[in-house]
């Protein structure tokens, strides 16, 4: 019932800052098995008691060489975060959670708002046949914020700047058009902040077309034990968002996204 | 060296217990630790049917510490029994059922059902829980109602130690403490959460959705360390102290006070193997105190230096 779940204390080797609130954080590499999707509970050594808790991150890479997690300056915990030093020790507790389900030799869409890309971004710059990928991507800063530019020149990507009313009208319309190109004999992958998660729900759930969902939830323990991160699930019981996802399926968030029940085909 | 303490009929083969609702059902830990080496595991509150807990916003960070409501979610003593209980390793450690139920008769219930199973060795009863509407604190807080509800565990809780989780809420602990000690406690345990809130001025709002929330972490640990050292005094049962007890230094701070065992709690988030950890280093402290037996040092805090 429990998955190679560790607690180790890993050592900052860089900190590479992307645009001003932005960063890349690299540890030394743990030897797990993992899933694109899965997440990861960080807490450095020397906060002490202050910040208390520790902090979930997607996986963004994890390789021979490096763990990196992408990651936003919002609070005081990821300011402290983006001052850590090379040689710092940080406590990590991983790979947590259900990654994405994916088949390679399908085509893939993506489907990412903002920080919604972190989980991909090592998916993507090591897929065998980066040509099965495109992905839409909805921002609000700058383009240079996201590691968008060390994706390979293969794959087709659509950035769309997501300011005002207009242009979110036109992530709808990309978004409702590709979602109905990749509903027959595709898959589509999809992270972001809730109403952007929600603007995708919307589409699958009338077309009934497969979408799989990373959500995100505040946690404490990102192991089941807290509940602190709990939706409502359509059984009635909540779903854990730690343990049953990060990942779900459209039909997962009905009661989530205040619909009826959806059956699938 | 003997860490072994004995509550009750509990005998614990050291004085670490995980506070309910931050070690999950036990199972969840298994990863980090031998379970098996901890003195005992208390898991998430139990009702008699299952409870989804509080919608929306559950926890919110606070300086040293941290506020939950998370609104005693649980699958049910039922399906705990059925689906958790025959993987904890309760032959070899104390495994606790922490019980909350509504009203008198719901207690008397659950009593009933866990009081009837091997697997579990004591019982610790929730009047203390501050974030439901029903039963909870308000039990906690009348010390006739705790009393009422003590003595409905004990009267159905077999040879199984029965535990009173007692609320810091209180004008006088010591007074709620003495009574259901009367009421035929066999310990009581020390402290719950201490009802809390946080807010956003940017947007007006509550941090948590449930408006208030329960204080836990070393932020509370000064003010549970006074209410054990009052407590221990008053009684003559077994305390169990806990609040913010989050190293091996902490658990010696409480029983030094008069605990007699500790829990750990909020810390277990912020480091999945601290109770494991805390469990591996208690003998070197104890060693550096120089104490053969974890209970010499019990109670033995001296009189401030006058002096000084």
């Amino acid at each position: 019932m429990i998955k190679n779940i560790e607690c180790i204390d890993l050592e900052v080797t860089e900190i590479i800052s992307l645009h001003k609130n932005f960063y890349k954080l690299r540890l030394t590499p743990p030897k797990w098995d993992w899933n694109v999707g899965q997440f990861v509970m960080i807490r450095p050594n020397d906060w002490g008691f202050d910040p208390f808790l520790p902090r979930p991150f997607s996986i963004s890479q994890l390789d021979d060489e490096k763990l990196e997690i992408f990651f936003q300056v919002v609070g005081r915990g990821t300011y402290l975060l983006s001052h850590l030093k090379p040689k710092n020790k940080v406590k990590v507790w991983g790979p947590l959670g259900k990654g994405f389900k994916i088949n390679l030799n399908l085509p893939i869409l993506i489907i990412a708002g903002g920080m919604g890309i972190a989980p991909f971004v090592g998916f993507i710059k090591n897929h065998p046949n980066p040509e099965k990928i495109e992905v839409i991507f909805g921002h609000r800063m700058p383009l240079s914020c996201y590691p968008i530019s060390e994706f390979p020149k293969q794959i087709l990507i659509w950035t769309i700047e997501d300011k005002n009313e207009k242009d979110l009208e036109k992530l709808k319309r990309a978004i409702k058009v590709k979602i109905e190109g990749y509903s027959s004999d595709g898959q589509i992958l999809a992270c972001g902040p809730l109403p952007f998660l929600k603007m995708i729900f919307s589409e699958c759930y009338t077309k009934r077309t497969h979408v799989q969902f990373s959500l995100e939830r505040p946690m404490a323990c990102g192991i089941g034990a807290c509940l602190s991160c709990v939706i409502p699930s359509p059984h009635g019981e909540n779903f854990k968002v730690c343990m049953d996802g990060p990942v779900f399926l459209c039909e997962d968030l009905s009661i989530l996204f205040k619909q009826q029940p959806l059956i699938m085909p | 060296m003997d860490l072994s303490v004995k509550i009750g009929n509990l005998f614990l083969k050291n004085p670490i217990l995980t506070a309910s609702g931050t070690f999950g059902y036990g199972i969840e830990y298994s990863p980090f630790g031998d379970l098996k080496t901890l003195g005992g595991i208390i898991v998430k509150g139990l009702s008699l049917k299952p409870r989804t807990g509080n919608p929306g916003v559950r926890i919110c960070e606070t300086p040293c510490g941290m506020l939950n409501a998370i609104g005693l979610e649980n699958i049910g003593v039922e399906r705990f029994i059925r689906e958790k209980l025959p993987y904890l390793p309760w032959r070899d450690t104390a495994i606790i059922a922490n019980l909350y139920g509504e009203d008198i008769s719901e207690f008397e219930e659950l009593t009933k059902i866990v009081a009837s199973r091997e697997e579990i060795a004591g019982l610790e009863v929730n009047i203390s829980c501050p974030n439901v509407k029903k039963g909870g604190i308000l039990f906690g807080q009348d010390a006739k109602a705790a009393a009422k509800v003590c003595e409905a565990v004990k009267k159905n809780a077999k040879d199984k130690t029965v535990i009173i989780k007692l609320s810091p809420s209180v004008q006088d602990i010591t007074h709620i403490a003495k009574t259901v000690e009367k009421a035929g406690a066999d310990a009581v345990s020390l402290i719950n959460t201490i009802p809390a809130m946080a807010v956003d001025i940017y947007s007006r709002t509550p941090k948590l959705t449930n408006v208030i929330g329960g204080l836990s972490g070393p932020a509370i640990k000064p003010i549970a360390l006074k209410m054990v050292f009052d407590v221990a005094q008053s009684i003559d049962i077994p305390v169990i102290g806990m609040g913010g007890i989050s190293n091996v230094e902490d658990v010696f701070e409480f029983i030094l006070v008069g605990a007699h065992a500790v829990q750990i709690g909020s810390a277990n988030f912020t480091n999945p193997k601290v109770s494991f950890e805390i469990v591996n280093k208690l003998e070197d402290i104890a060693k550096r105190l120089n104490i053969n037996k974890i209970s010499d040092f019990r109670g033995t805090l001296k009189r401030p230096i006058k002096d000084q």
